[in-house]
């Protein structure tokens, strides 16, 4: 799989400070990404392909598996946050 | 519900001014419009925003009336994005030029809201009641210039119903990202136009594969949200997320709202921003308390499966048809009061459209 997931225009990945958790801003809405999602997200840089994604995960974390990153960017594809490229 | 389990709102509706040069029949401003001498002025909109943020809001809607209208709209749109929200600029398109455009960009603006009132220049500026559409043309440019995703936004009624396709045709030439086809609401100037506005059955059934159908061949490239109106379904839309849930609305004379259309339930006490802090008005105010939870709910919501999910339907509507903000919402098909909407539906009367502003 060489496609390579990016935000979408408009899309912002950030930390509210209120609620002390990361946040996606979109048009339609707010999200409330878990960590997991969030460490998917952040590497969402449109140059990264899904094995990239989830080597530098495994680097980080234990028991990464591809089905489950796979899963991860398919909601966000339906959620209209990230787009292929 | 208790107050304490009560979580911070997600999003702002900020009604800058009800100053609008249009005077579309279906406006969702309330029919007695706030003059622009109660307008709260730039330090106070500041403030709304600042507490807004501290409160939890990360999303902000800069609207109207005409937002454009406000001179210190940049200011406003800056302060909102140093904040960190996401802003929103809900906009008619008039007033908007290339320096100002790209001033708002620069100044963090995230996403503009463009509305179009129907595809031929003719029935636009009959809607409008103004010449408008040409400068929507012009607009929805200037924002894909300046690189911001763009919203088109589309109220639907019985005089631009037919002209679906060329409005979604329209949508896809001016590049938007998406296109909201929203089924006219009736509240406001809506209500008051209801009979003049209400579409024929003939035109919902004749929108839907055509909105199936473009869905389709626009998927990934322009997404399109359409919203029905629940007169003609059998249970009703929800309740926002919940009452004082997600997000509230400033009106441009500082009172604070639950919901866009919460002045119609004259019952309710509005709070101000001149007199309380957006954190207690939230979380402590009698009118967000008023149908929060579901400890409000008569029967047949109380032991209605659905009541999680579209909370008994929507208090204006239910104030506005019952004259009880607490009943079931009357389009609902358990409510005893589904026959007063049967009855709007069956009325043939078909006046002209009272225009906002024009007496």
């Amino acid at each position: 799989m060489t496609k390579r997931p990016a935000l979408r225009r408009g899309v912002r990945l950030t930390y509210d400070d209120v609620r002390q958790t990361h946040v996606v801003l979109f048009p339609e809405g707010v999200l409330v990404p878990n960590s997991t999602a969030t460490a998917v997200l952040q590497r969402c840089d449109g140059e990264s392909t899904v094995n990239q994604i989830v080597e530098a995960l495994a680097q980080r974390y234990a028991g990464v598996r591809k089905e489950d990153v796979e899963s991860v960017l398919d909601r966000f594809a339906q959620r209209r946050v990230i787009e292929w490229r | 519900m208790a107050v304490n389990s009560v979580g911070p709102p997600m999003g702002l509706l900020a009604e800058l001014t009800h100053r609008c040069p249009l005077h579309c029949p279906y406006c969702s401003n309330p029919l007695e419009l706030i003059g622009r001498s109660d307008e709260l002025d730039t330090d106070a909109w500041r403030d709304v925003l600042t507490q807004a943020r501290e409160l939890g809001v990360l999303q902000v809607h800069l609207s109207g009336g005409e937002p454009l209208a406000r001179p210190d709209l940049p200011e406003l749109v800056s302060h909102a994005a140093d904040l960190g929200c996401y802003v929103n600029l809900v906009t008619s398109g008039l007033g908007l030029t290339a320096e100002r455009m790209d001033d708002l960009a620069e100044r963090g603006l995230a996403h503009v809201q463009l509305s179009v009132q129907a595809a031929s220049e003719q029935t636009a500026n009959r809607i409008a009641g103004t010449r408008a559409h040409q400068h929507k043309l012009r607009a929805a440019e200037l924002v894909r210039q300046s690189g911001l995703p763009l919203s088109v936004n589309v109220v639907l009624h019985r005089a631009n119903h037919d002209e679906l396709p060329e409005i979604i045709a329209l949508a896809e030439q001016m590049q938007a990202d998406r296109l909201e086809l929203a089924n006219t609401q009736y509240y406001g100037w809506a209500l008051r136009n209801r009979d003049a506005l209400m579409p024929t059955r003939e035109q919902l059934s004749a929108a839907e594969p055509v909105v199936r159908a473009a869905k389709e061949r626009l998927r990934g490239r322009m997404e399109i949200v359409y919203v029905v109106n629940d007169y003609f379904d059998a249970y009703p839309k929800p309740c926002m997320h919940g009452w004082g849930a997600r997000q509230f609305t400033v009106a441009p004379d500082g009172a604070v709202l639950p919901c866009p259309a919460a002045t119609a339930i004259t019952s309710l006490r509005l709070e101000n921003v001149r007199d309380r802090s957006l954190r207690e008005i939230w979380y402590e105010s009698a009118a967000f308390n008023a149908f929060r939870g579901e400890d409000w709910m008569p029967e047949p919501c109380r032991s209605c499966d659905l009541r999680g999910q579209d909370f008994g339907g929507c208090r204006c509507q239910a104030f506005l048809i019952t004259g009880d903000a607490a009943a079931t919402d009357p389009v609902c098909s358990k409510s005893p009061h589904r026959p007063l909407v049967d009855e709007i539906l069956a009325g043939t009367e078909r006046p002209e459209f009272a225009m906002r502003g024009r007496a």
